[in-house]
């Protein structure tokens, strides 16, 4: 699918000079890292090749800190310093979790994210879930023997920007530079799609350890097109084995729990979960901290009939994709199963007859969306060949809107929203004299603010007194790929303008993530500095070969006065990245940046002409090019 | 060849003739060669300049195609380029006839749902599919034949409630459908 070849900006020309890339699948339960071997997508195993990477982190009385499945075995005996399922508190209030009093955590409830108090103080989800992609970024960095240049992230694909964001800060707290969020059902549908060669209309049944999606994609030769995406973020494998556990409660009459017995207790409901998607019947026996012994057998059609629920929750968030997409059950022409819960048995089912056909099994639920996200990462990274080349267009999840009076939202940009999506509306005052706005951004699907889900609020200040109606503010909403959503207002009479980037009310600032770099290293403070400095050196090179690459490339596009301005703050910014002055080599990337911009914009130009004109650029009269 | 301005109109972005009757799977090749250029993923290695470039022009190619493939909203922006108003939905000059009809539409609507008959909702959905295609037709003519706006404007009006009723009848199907999923 070669539409045009020119090497992108920051594509090497240099076929032998690959950037390291990875994948990562971050998941509830379990995550995974992945990466493109020759042409291949690999899942990296651990030093005893073990595949999996458990979601747990442990801090111990030692004050290590441990990842993985030597913390998992510490579950029952330390609860409460031993995380499991991080990522259903990411971006979310102790309000917004689910069963929250059955979990073994000390929780404190902070602006926007809960935080968890453990021994080695008080932690968020964002600190934990860092940990974690350390662990992952070490395996990678280990097995291809070097830095990795850019990862892909796998987030739910109903995850709000609260989610969204707390994933990214995450991915900054472990030193990773994120090339993209990847919806996880997309990414399946991209590991599945290029081995299978697929073509039509695919649904992507996606049910992890704590969330469910459901994307219905248009596959074409070289194009990834969602076309409508559902889900529920607080769904999956865990209320399974949640369930499991209430029933075994009820069935052995047991007396209110410790910590420790009730995490012994859904440790075995998970294991009998797993033992029933291969057999009949599944033994649930443990001695709790009383001494009394817990026996207790769950057959297939027990545990079938209390997740019925459950079940048919997932499908009805199909149903309602399908219609978002304006389809029919009939137009799917496949129905790919990811995610390490739909290896229940009575999920199967419920698929296969809800679609009318067999569900396709055939790539490791556990693995699809982590070979998917590394495909996604190499070609990111500017790892391309001319035959593997594809575009992926994904959506946003939930509507985007503002509180407009009586409480209710207006909606400014839909659900299912083909992304990047920039979308303005405009305003008025509703007073005489009025010189503030307050302005409050939801997302959600429901009438009322106090339904969905609040982003930001911010205020926009220096109206010119007017009569009311007569100031016109324009909000504008700027969604990017990732679906992340900045926001920014301007009153048009006077031009007063209020930038925001939807982080402030949950999200990491900058001095919290520094602050966090250097709580993490602590002993070795230098080392985050250095850790910077490198940082913005990276970039900084990184942007250089940019813009030497768009120079050789489209250097006809300029005058001669502008490319001479361009060379100068190269080389500017080429001499200052040899020294340690960080501030000075942040600045002359500015100063580059903005020298290049018009350029930007006439390349831009010019690649859209070409696509559009469709000639290949060997057709095309280029000067400069070799 | 003609440089593309950023604001430069969605046909004239896409190369395609401003007309209401549209080659949809010739949109839907230019808009997917159109992202191909400048989608972020094109960027992710890129400066941050070209990113923000490719931002916009993406969401910019995104708006294109969700406004042109949609039969109403094509035939809205087409109004708004020709600078013909098309009036609120309130407009007063909305024929009283006219009116009654969706009042009656409506009243069906709302016993389908009271009576829980999908069947019913179904047929009246069908029904408004047609009556629908025969207004786009209308437009279709007033537009690219006549050139006549103010009349197509008023049909463009109708098809505003008609939509308007359409999402309307498919929600109350789809809650019917969750009710009994659920039951």
């Amino acid at each position: 699918m070669a539409l045009f070849q020119i090497s992108e900006p920051g594509e090497s020309d240099l076929p032998h000079e690959r950037r390291l890339a990875a994948g990562i699948d971050l998941g509830t339960t379990y995550s995974l890292v992945a990466t493109v071997k020759s042409g291949m997508a690999v899942v990296l195993n651990d030093a005893a090749g073990r595949p999996l990477l458990p979601s747990i982190v442990r801090y111990t009385p030692e004050g290590e800190i441990v990842v993985g499945y030597a913390a998992g075995e510490a579950q029952a005996e330390d609860p409460k310093n031993t995380l499991v399922s991080v990522k259903r508190f990411m971006g979310r209030g102790v309000r917004d979790i689910a069963h929250v009093e059955t979990l073994p955590y000390d929780f404190v409830d902070a602006p926007g994210m809960a935080k968890l108090k453990t021994r080695a103080g008080v932690k968020s989800p964002v600190e934990i879930s860092a940990e974690i992609l350390k662990v992952a970024r070490t395996r990678a960095e280990a097995h291809l023997g070097g830095e990795l240049a850019g990862v892909v992230i796998t987030v739910p694909a109903y995850f709000d920007d609260a989610q969204r964001q707390a994933t990214k800060d995450a991915a900054r707290l472990a030193g990773l530079n994120v090339l993209r969020l990847l919806n996880e059902p997309t990414a399946a549908a991209v590991a599945y799609g290029l081995d299978n060669a697929a073509e039509g209309i695919y649904a992507i049944y996606d049910l992890g350890g704590g969330t469910f999606d459901i994307s219905i994609l248009k596959l074409s030769r070289g194009v990834f097109e969602v076309l409508a995406t559902g889900g529920d973020s607080a769904l999956g494998g865990d209320d399974f084995d949640h369930r499991i556990f209430c029933w075994a409660l009820e069935a052995a009459r047991l007396p209110p729990l410790s910590a420790g017995d009730a995490r012994l207790i859904m440790t075995h409901a998970r294991e009998a979960k797993e033992f029933l998607s291969r057999h009949d019947r599944a033994q649930i026996a443990c001695r709790l901290s009383s001494g009394q012994v817990l026996d207790l057998t769950l057959d297939a059609a027990t545990f079938a009939g209390i997740s019925d629920t459950l079940v048919r929750k997932t499908l009805n968030a199909v149903r309602k994709a399908l219609r978002d997409a304006h389809l029919k059950v009939a137009d799917v022409k496949g129905v790919v199963m990811v995610g390490g819960s739909t290896r229940m048995p009575q999920v199967q089912r419920a698929v296969a007859e809800f679609f009318g056909q067999e569900p396709l099994n055939n790539l490791d639920p556990d693995k699809v969306v982590a070979l998917g996200a590394a495909t996604q990462a190499n070609l990111l990274a500017g790892n391309r060949s001319g035959q593997d080349d594809w575009l992926l267009l994904d959506v946003i999840p939930l509507s985007l809107g503002l509180e407009i009076m009586g409480g209710l939202t207006e909606k400014v940009i839909p659900r299912n929203a083909t992304l990047p999506a920039t979308r303005a509306q405009d305003f008025t005052t509703f007073r005489d004299g009025q010189t503030a706005m307050a302005i409050h951004v939801v997302q959600g699907e429901r009438e009322m603010v106090s339904d969905c889900r609040s982003l930001a609020r911010f205020e926009l200040r220096g109206i010119p007194p007017m009569v009311a109606g007569a100031a016109r503010i324009r909000v504008t909403f700027q969604v990017d790929a990732d679906g992340l959503l900045a926001v920014s207002a301007r009153e048009e009479t006077s031009g007063v303008e209020a930038q925001v980037t939807v982080k402030p009310s949950y999200g990491l600032s900058d001095d919290e993530v520094a602050v966090m770099l250097k709580d993490s290293i602590r002993h070795a403070r230098d080392d985050a500095q250095r850790r910077a400095l490198k940082e913005v050196q990276v970039e900084a090179q990184r942007l250089i070969e940019a813009s030497e690459a768009a120079l050789k490339e489209d250097g006809h596009l300029l005058s001669a006065e502008e490319t001479a301005r361009i060379e100068t703050a190269i080389a500017r910014l080429q001499t200052l990245i040899l020294g340690d002055n960080r501030r000075q080599i942040t600045l002359a990337m500015d100063d580059l940046g903005f020298e290049t911009q018009e350029f930007a914009h006439r390349r831009m130009d010019q690649n859209i002409r070409r696509a559009l004109s469709g000639k290949k650029v060997a057709e095309l009269d280029l000067p400069g090019r070799a | 060849m003609e440089p593309l301005e950023f604001n430069a109109d969605f046909f004239t972005l896409f190369q395609l003739p401003r007309a209401f009757r549209l080659d949809l799977a010739e949109l839907e090749r230019r808009y997917r060669e159109a992202q191909q250029a400048v989608h972020p993923d094109r960027f992710a290695a890129a400066g941050n300049e070209a990113r923000r470039v490719s931002l916009q022009w993406a969401a910019r190619v995104n708006e294109a195609w969700q406004t042109l493939k949609s039969p109403l909203a094509r035939a809205r922006y087409l109004l708004e380029l020709a600078g013909q108003a098309i009036g609120t939905t309130s407009n007063p000059a909305m024929d009283s006839a006219f009116l009654m009809e969706q009042m009656e539409w409506r009243e069906a609507a709302q016993e389908a749902r009271v009576r829980r008959d999908p069947r019913a909702l179904e047929h009246l959905r069908d029904r408004l599919a047609q009556t629908l295609e025969a207004s786009f037709r209308e437009v279709a003519v007033a537009l690219d034949e006549r050139g006549e706006y103010a009349v197509a404007a008023e049909c463009v009006r109708r098809l505003m409630f008609q939509e308007k009723l359409a999402r309307e009848l498919d929600d109350a199907l789809a809650a019917l459908e969750d009710e009994e999923a659920d039951a």
